[in-house]
């Protein structure tokens, strides 16, 4: 196939098929030179800038959420246009008909929408309300088929965090394929999907699937309609860089119109961008300036883009993320690296417009990264503590070289692979319910299998492993079985249209489980096994405390004995898990991500043997306890990178925070040494690290005032947050974690 | 063989180029009034190691070293322990990983010479550059430093010359002219670092309870530092 849009391009399957990879391989051009050539920000962007953080600080003033309609329900076509200022976006569209007012979604469930707008001072109109009254929401569907025993795991905190009254997010539509193909030839390619099903047996699943294929059809209608609103007909290939990234814009901006998912994360644009950037420098129709102009514009609106959520739910995540997550950077399978100027450029938003939290910039690091694109992503890391690193070289050999990353770490194919997201369940909680034989001593709940609390005065390692076992069998066949339910229900109560519609049709699905406390686990067993470990009774006979005498090792100290026993328990949670089916066959998936949410899962939980206080916060991720590291900072990155991708396929967190001391005496050499030690570790395999360059001190005047601080950005647990925004309790737990400092 | 070590620190960035694992050696013969690790001045103290040990712990490292890091001897000081230090550099060069010595140059003998053949980079912590102050300050003299930094020309060793800045001591213009006249009368030193005296140290002296006998020194400021290093940097090393 041709089309007239494409003048400039070279040939190849992609015109015959909707391929986005071959387009980019074989027409990207890879940049191995620093971040010289980059332009700062224009006159008009400044302005708009300027606009949108006086918008940013009515918020605040606000508490947090400027306006909410409450009678519109959010969707691609359902409000009319809104600007920030009409004369100067270059990018356009939002999700409402004003910057920062936020709609309401009730598809996933109408009590969280109920409660949002109540907390801030609204209420849901009864146009809504009786609109919704007689339809099923996806949480209605779960809570109609929970059991009891997944409702006390959920009322317990065994498992929580579960996407079960919003949107389950976590799938990223491949929204290129909007800019490349234009969205009728995207509709073509579906009606043929479709009509090859009739050929096939109606059983479930092929009836599930045709009918999900007339969703994603009749959406992409809608799609056009919602450009055509803003008086852009994007039913053909975009002609240039600014259509390609306002065409790609608009199918992210449909997704987040019809979805409110916890994740709504963007994909792997750059390079894409990139191709129709140099196209028309070539061609003299666009400057340096100007095409980093499009990127800050297009960014902008990405750093608008809002969510209405309960403030339960901002205190759990530091505020409303969407984790618009951008992978920037990669090799390719070839050996080209991915990296090209507009990879330079999308960093470079960071200067243009400021630091930021969102978009979720996330770079795909690889040792055969070019240099010059090494050293920038180190600069931006210390001066604006708003990136991430993932390991490419142990992504792509599973993935490919055109997967991005949904939320934090969760790596997919892009267009081909999508997860259902599952939270996460409290490890170091069901410790101390298998200690206590099936009970819970914070909720006062009993769960699980029944048996006698342990006997005898020291815990004995190999009669708690024992029964923790059994413990890790029993609720891994109830998280999954919970997981299928949610899923279930919101694949047929809130099917995600848009973003379903920018993947290919037969679909590949993972089914992502978490797990939080892995730190207190293994020093806690740690403790029992090497040092003495007493029981503490209540008056009921149940273990609530512990009494802990001796050393013992530690993880976060490169020491095996300890990191060994938190690399087990992954790879026994993720082969006990995979035992039990999965809806729709997903692929069982693990990650080690608590996001901020390690302040809550510790607060509901129990002393721990490891000497761990009741309700005192857990580290985060896959951290090692807070100043529990003995050996300096690279003894703590080498424990971590010790857990196994091939276990935890659904990713590693690991934050790390260190003073510009520590790094360096001068800005080169921090940059420098900075590089090596991301080398150091990814060449050790591990999957992720946040890093922030910073000192404690800045972030205590940011505690006594915050309004000082209003931009202070830092890196949590695989996304980034306003420090502002956080609780204060988050923020106290943010300020008490491992800086590593020069001696 | 065995040695005995106060502590290791997996990210030194400070003590010599690049990324590097530093190992601080228990024990040293010099009571230096700015000392900031008087945890290390016992000889008996610490633990033991052999040199494979230590290499052990190192290797786990090596890939955040790229080509520039590596790993630093320190102190206390590695001098008196020279045997040991030149097994534990031996180990580490068969391993590729590059060596960096920080010292005082208080010490030479044989076994010193021996182990500067097997230094990358030696950080030469000369204290003063007088012979008053380093007489009552440090306890060895500066002549003993000056015959070391000799041995380091003539071995062709490149060198790092430190000096900690003290206010009223040595923070002087002449006293950082003086130290570039050192450098520049030998061909090996390649850069002049000057350190800011810091007093953070005092609660490890009450802990232990030694009397820190720079108590009284004030910090210099970072105004002071940044003029002193310009004067460094001017003129032509």
């Amino acid at each position: 196939m041709e089309h007239k849009n494409w003048n400039g391009f070279n040939a190849g399957r992609w015109q015959d098929e909707i391929n986005v990879r071959d387009f980019i391989q074989v027409n990207y051009c890879e940049y191995k030179g620093d971040g010289a050539f980059l332009a700062s920000s224009t006159k008009r962007t400044d302005g708009l800038m300027d606009k949108v953080q006086e918008l940013f600080k009515l918020e605040r003033q606000y508490g947090g959420v400027l306006d909410i309609d409450t009678a519109t329900v959010s969707s691609l076509t359902a409000f009319s246009p809104g600007y920030i200022d009409k004369e100067q976006e270059l990018i356009v569209g939002m999700q409402t008909n004003r910057p920062l007012k936020r709609s309401v979604n009730p598809f996933g469930g109408m009590r969280m929408v109920r409660q949002a707008c109540e907390a801030y001072g609204y209420k849901l109109s009864s146009k809504v309300e009786e609109e919704f009254r007689y339809r099923t929401t996806h949480n209605d569907g779960v809570f109609r088929a929970y059991t009891d025993e997944m409702r006390q795991a959920r009322k317990c905190h065994v498992i929580t965090g579960l996407p079960d009254a919003y949107g389950r997010g976590r799938i990223i539509g491949d929204y290129r394929r909007v800019a490349l193909y234009g969205v009728d030839k995207l509709i073509e390619e579906k009606k043929k999907d479709k009509h090859a099903l009739s050929g096939e047996a109606f059983n479930t699943e092929n009836i599930r699937l045709d009918e999900e294929l007339y969703k994603q059809i009749s959406f992409l209608g809608y799609l056009k309609e919602m450009a055509a609103m803003y008086g852009f007909d994007i039913s053909q290939p975009a002609k240039n860089a600014k259509e390609a990234i306002q065409w790609t814009y608009f199918a992210y901006l449909g997704a987040i119109k019809e979805q409110n998912g916890a994740a709504m994360s963007l994909g792997r644009v750059s390079t894409f961008f990139d191709i129709y950037i140099e196209r028309d420098i070539k061609n003299g129709v666009l400057t340096e300036e100007g095409a980093q102009e499009l990127l800050d514009h297009f960014v902008m609106k990405l750093r608008i883009a809002r969510h209405l959520r309960t403030p339960e739910y901002n205190e759990l995540f530091g505020g409303d993320p969407m984790w618009i997550t951008e992978a920037v950077g990669g090799m390719g399978e070839d050996g080209r690296t991915l990296v090209t100027k507009s990879s330079f450029r999308m960093l470079n938003t960071l200067y243009t417009l400021g630091s930021s939290p969102e978009p979720n910039l996330t770079v795909l690091w690889s040792t055969a990264l070019p240099e010059g694109f090494k050293k920038f992503c180190a600069k931006v890391s210390s001066d604006t503590d708003s990136i991430q690193y993932e390991n490419d070289d142990v992504m792509r050999p599973i993935y490919g070289d055109d997967y991005a990353i949904a939320c934090c770490v969760s790596a997919m194919k892009l267009g081909k692979q999508m997860q259902f997201f599952g939270a996460r369940c409290n490890l170091a909680k069901l410790l101390l319910i298998a200690i206590n034989g099936g009970y819970d001593t914070t909720s006062g709940i009993h769960i699980g299998p029944q048996m006698p609390v342990l006997d005898g005065d020291k815990l004995d390692y190999d009669t708690v492993m024992e029964r923790y076992d059994i413990y890790i069998e029993w609720l891994s066949r109830l998280y999954v079985n919970t997981m299928n339910i949610i899923h279930y229900m919101h694949d047929k109560y809130a099917y995600e249209k848009i973003q379903m519609a920018l993947h290919d049709t037969d679909v590949e699905r993972f089914m992502a489980f978490g797990i939080a406390g892995l730190s207190v686990v293994a020093d806690s067993l740690s403790a029992i096994k090497f040092a003495n470990v007493q029981p503490v009774k209540d008056d009921n006979g149940f273990i609530v405390d512990f009494k802990t005498s001796g050393d013992f090792p530690k993880y976060g100290n490169d020491d095996d004995r300890v990191d060994l026993i938190a690399k087990d328990m992954t790879h026994k949670v993720i082969t006990e898990l995979r035992k039990t089916p999965t809806y729709r066959k997903a692929i069982h998936t693990l990650s080690v991500l608590t996001i901020t949410s390690n302040v809550m899962y510790g607060r509901n939980t129990g002393a721990t043997p490891d000497g761990r206080k009741a309700a005192a916060p857990f580290a985060p991720g896959a951290n090692p306890m807070h100043n529990r590291e003995e050996n300096g900072a690279l003894a703590s990155l080498n424990s971590v990178a010790k857990l196994s991708y091939d276990d935890c396929r659904d990713g590693i967190s690991n934050t790390f925070s260190i003073t510009p001391e520590a790094l360096g005496k001068t800005e080169t050499e921090r940059v420098d040494n900075l590089v090596s030690i991301l080398d150091g570790y990814f060449a050790k395999k591990a999957h992720h690290i946040n890093v922030n360059v910073l000192n404690r001190e800045t972030l205590m005047k940011a505690y006594e005032d915050p309004e000082a601080y209003p931009n202070l950005t830092i890196r949590v647990s695989g996304y980034a947050v306003n420090f502002h925004k956080l609780s204060r309790e988050q923020q106290r737990e943010v300020i008490s974690r491992t800086f590593h400092v020069a001696l | 063989m065995i040695g005995r070590i106060h502590s290791f620190q997996s990210l030194g960035t400070v003590d010599g180029p690049g990324v590097r694992f530093v190992v601080f050696m228990q024990g040293c013969p010099l009571r230096c009034g700015c000392c900031h690790n008087p945890d290390t001045w016992e000889f008996s103290g610490g633990e033991q190691y052999t040199p494979h040990e230590v290499l052990k712990r190192i290797v786990r490292f090596k890939e955040y070293f790229g080509s520039t890091g590596g790993v630093t001897v320190s102190g206390g000081e590695p001098l008196l322990q020279a045997e040991f230090v030149k097994e534990l550099f031996e180990l580490c060069h068969k391993n590729g990983i590059n060596t960096c010595l920080d010292t005082s140059g208080c010490l030479l003998d044989g076994s010193v010479k021996e182990l500067l053949k097997v230094s990358d980079r030696v950080l030469l912590d000369i204290k003063y550059t007088n012979e008053e102050l380093y007489r009552e300050h440090v306890g060895c003299e500066l002549s003993d430093v000056l015959e070391f930094l000799k041995i380091l020309d003539s071995e062709k060793i490149p060198t790092t010359l430190r000096q900690v800045i003290i206010p009223t001591l040595n923070d002087g213009e002449s006293d950082v002219m003086q130290l570039k006249a050192v450098a520049e009368g030998v061909a090996c030193v390649d850069k002049i670092e000057l350190l800011p005296f810091k007093k953070i140290c005092s609660v490890k002296y009450g802990q232990m309870g030694i009397p820190f006998r720079f108590e009284d020194f004030p910090e210099p400021s970072a105004e002071q530092m940044d003029r002193l290093n310009i004067l460094v940097k001017q003129g032509a090393l």
